[in-house]
């Protein structure tokens, strides 16, 4: 009982961390119908420019998230500006192939920058657990989750209840009957790339102290988001936090129970089950974006 | 008169005699490490090894009166590019040896190249035991197998307190971790320690919660942890988050050296058996070699504990340059047959290969020196 109340938080902790990477990817698909593979080099850009902040530089490590963020966020829409805008009207495979190449050059950019030698981020809560009865977790994992929770119903809100979330949930339903409306939509794609690089960013600055800061650490975050956002369906919020979490609580489980040497497979497994079940995912197509 | 193992040791002990300026090309040494990737930290440190050997020989004099020239490749953490990094090396720049890969399942990807291109190479990591079993005869082995490192290891339990009565495993899932678990279990075995469960994790996994949560519900108890040196600091940081309660061992020559900087909390001391320990190079079995790989390391301005690793790099440097000079000339067979006669000293003690494998195929493999070290609170000492 002990094992499966340990196995409890940490699945919810594991989850809280795939949502947060799943609802940047599943936001910017959504809107734009823009498959982003840069997701993971953005993760991991969010983790270099918190270690470069609190490590190199001295700033506070609460500051230092926020504007490891922000950077996210400013690079976000750098991509979107130089590459995207002017490929608004290209197939999806030529877009396709110059975000696999943009994911290339920043993560050999953080190689040339950083080195391939992995770092660790300082942070400023104590190393021993909280213990709780049977079970225990770090500090920084609680906040982490209580973060990732905050700026999942934050996103919800922007979304649901702000002109910017209408513009973006328009502009997702129909484009050209939005840009009818009024509704720019090439500034809601620059803002939407953004905020979705930012939510990228802002995981790898909570992750990143948690873990270790590599060149290669976006890798399988990336591959993890994509099976995320197909988990949940495609474009769909609540589907990216569902399914994160469901991944979560399969992969805690599976391994501890089961056989940790598959743990990653039992995930995909899911997937699997999902789609065969379920073809649109954990959340209908109706219920998207917002 | 010096003998020529004398005069070896006095180059190298004193390496501001230098030698500027040669006249004919440089002799090519390739070499293959994960650069970049899941082991990327271990790579770099054994890479920064063998640039200091260059740079020290080349100061001595070179060899053959030539200039030596480290070619550097990565092979990104994954066996598939160790094979086109090798390929590289040997069809474009033509190098008659070769140093790698680090891992074990990089050198056995390799392994078949060597046969290919009839050229020998010097691995000074790998610790899996059929990388010298299976009838390789370009391969010649420095680092010790994983079965080496385990009766060595074994004959250190009494310096256990309290002795070690069940023992579980965390190990990469990979022939390096998988081999050190098997080879451990059996010379433990036979000491009479129980065995318990072995949980594994991918190379790349970074939330190694399930592993550490399913390793606390078994009665052993110590862990032994077989992986590259990030995840074994992932490993070590997790344990504590999980409340392991166990004592950790950690194999295979790695050190977790971001743990210096950022210890962890008191009363989660965990012991690492390394192959040099560069706290204390006077406790080296040829400590001027040591004092001169460390002081040389450190005018670099390189991480400290990477010089755990980085040894291996420089022992093997010094290894294919004396075959070279026995060979007389930079040509594969030639240095291939020299190795066999290579008895030189190094950071980690007397490198010699002893003949391993199918008869008339045989890979040679080195007997290197083991040492335990206590960390404890960001500080070390010698078991």
């Amino acid at each position: 009982m002990d094992q499966a109340l340990q196995h409890l938080v940490n699945g919810t902790v594991l989850g809280g961390t795939y949502a947060l990477l799943g609802i940047g990817l599943t936001l910017i698909f959504g809107v734009m119908r823009v498959v982003n593979f840069t997701h993971g080099e953005l993760y991991a850009f969010g983790a270099y420019m918190t270690y470069a902040f609190v490590s190199l530089l001295g700033v506070n490590f609460f500051a230092a998230l926020a504007l490891a963020t922000l950077c996210g966020v400013a690079l976000g829409a750098a991509l979107e500006l130089v590459l995207l805008r002017r490929m608004r009207k290209a197939d999806i495979d030529s877009v396709m192939l110059v975000m696999i190449g943009a994911s290339l050059v920043l993560q050999n950019g953080e190689m040339w920058a950083w080195g391939g030698v992995a770092k660790l981020v300082p942070n400023p809560f104590n190393g021993s657990p909280l213990v709780i009865g049977p079970v225990s977790v770090l500090p920084l994992r609680l906040f982490v989750l209580a973060v990732s929770a905050a700026l999942l119903l934050g996103f919800w809100l922007m979304l649901d209840r702000t002109r910017a979330g209408v513009a973006m949930r328009a502009t997702f339903q129909d484009p050209e009957t939005a840009a009818l409306m009024g509704v720019r939509i090439g500034w809601v794609n620059t803002a939407t790339f953004a905020i979705g690089s930012g939510l990228a960013a802002a995981a790898g600055a909570l992750l990143g102290p948690v873990f270790m800061v590599s060149p290669t650490m976006g890798d399988l975050v990336g591959l993890k988001a994509f099976a995320i956002v197909i988990l949940g369906g495609l474009g769909s919020l609540p589907g990216a936090t569902l399914g994160g979490f469901a991944l979560g609580f399969v992969e805690e489980y599976a391994g501890g129970y089961l056989s940790t040497e598959y743990r990653d497979a039992f995930g995909f497994l899911l997937i699997i089950l999902v789609l065969a079940l379920k073809p649109q995912g954990l959340v209908p197509a109706k219920e998207r974006i917002g | 008169m010096m003998n020529r193992r004398s005069l070896l040791l006095a180059s190298l002990a004193t390496p501001a005699l230098s030698v500027s300026g040669f006249a004919a090309d440089p002799i090519k040494i390739g070499m293959t490490q994960p650069l970049t990737g899941a082991v990327a930290a271990s790579g770099n440190y054994v890479a920064n090894g063998a640039k200091i050997a260059t740079e020290v020989l080349n100061r001595a004099g070179g060899v053959l009166g030539r200039p030596l020239e480290l070619i550097l490749e990565d092979n990104k953490s994954n066996p598939r590019e160790a094979v086109a990094s090798v390929e590289k090396l040997v069809l474009r720049d033509r190098v008659p040896v070769l140093i790698g890969a680090w891992s074990s399942t990089f050198t056995l990807a390799i392994m078949p190249k060597l046969i290919e291109y009839k050229v020998p190479m010097v691995v000074e990591t790998s610790s899996a035991s059929r990388i010298t079993t299976s009838g390789n005869p370009w391969v010649f082995r420095i680092a010790p197998t994983s079965e080496m490192e385990a009766v060595a290891f074994s004959a250190l339990l009494s310096k256990f307190t309290p002795a070690m009565k069940k023992i579980d495993f965390l190990s990469v899932n990979n022939d390096f971790g998988r081999g050190a678990a098997e080879k451990f279990s059996a010379a433990l075995a036979a000491r009479g320690i129980a065995i318990g469960r072995t949980e594994t994790m991918t190379p790349e996994a970074t939330d190694l919660a399930a592993q550490l949560t399913a390793l606390k519900q078994s009665d052993g108890d110590t862990v032994f942890v077989t992986t590259g040196v990030e995840q074994m600091t992932l490993a070590l940081r997790q344990a504590v988050e999980q409340r392991l309660g166990k004592r950790i061992v950690t194999t295979g020559g790695s050190f977790p050296d971001q743990l210096l900087a950022n210890p962890l909390p008191p009363g989660n001391d965990s012991f690492h058996i390394l192959f040099y320990a560069p706290w204390f190079p006077e406790r080296a079995p040829h400590p001027a070699i040591a004092r001169t790989y460390t002081e040389e390391w450190n005018k670099k301005g390189w991480e400290f504990a990477g010089l755990t690793e980085g040894f291996r790099g420089y022992d093997a440097m010094l290894t294919v340059v004396e075959a070279i000079k026995l060979a007389g000339k930079p040509e594969a067979e030639a240095i291939r047959e020299a190795l066999w006669k290579v008895k030189i000293p190094g950071v980690n003690g007397d490198i010699a290969f002893a003949k391993e494998g199918p008869a008339g195929q045989e890979s040679g493999q080195n007997r290197p020196n083991v040492s335990i070290l206590r960390l404890s609170e960001g500080k070390t000492s010698l078991l």
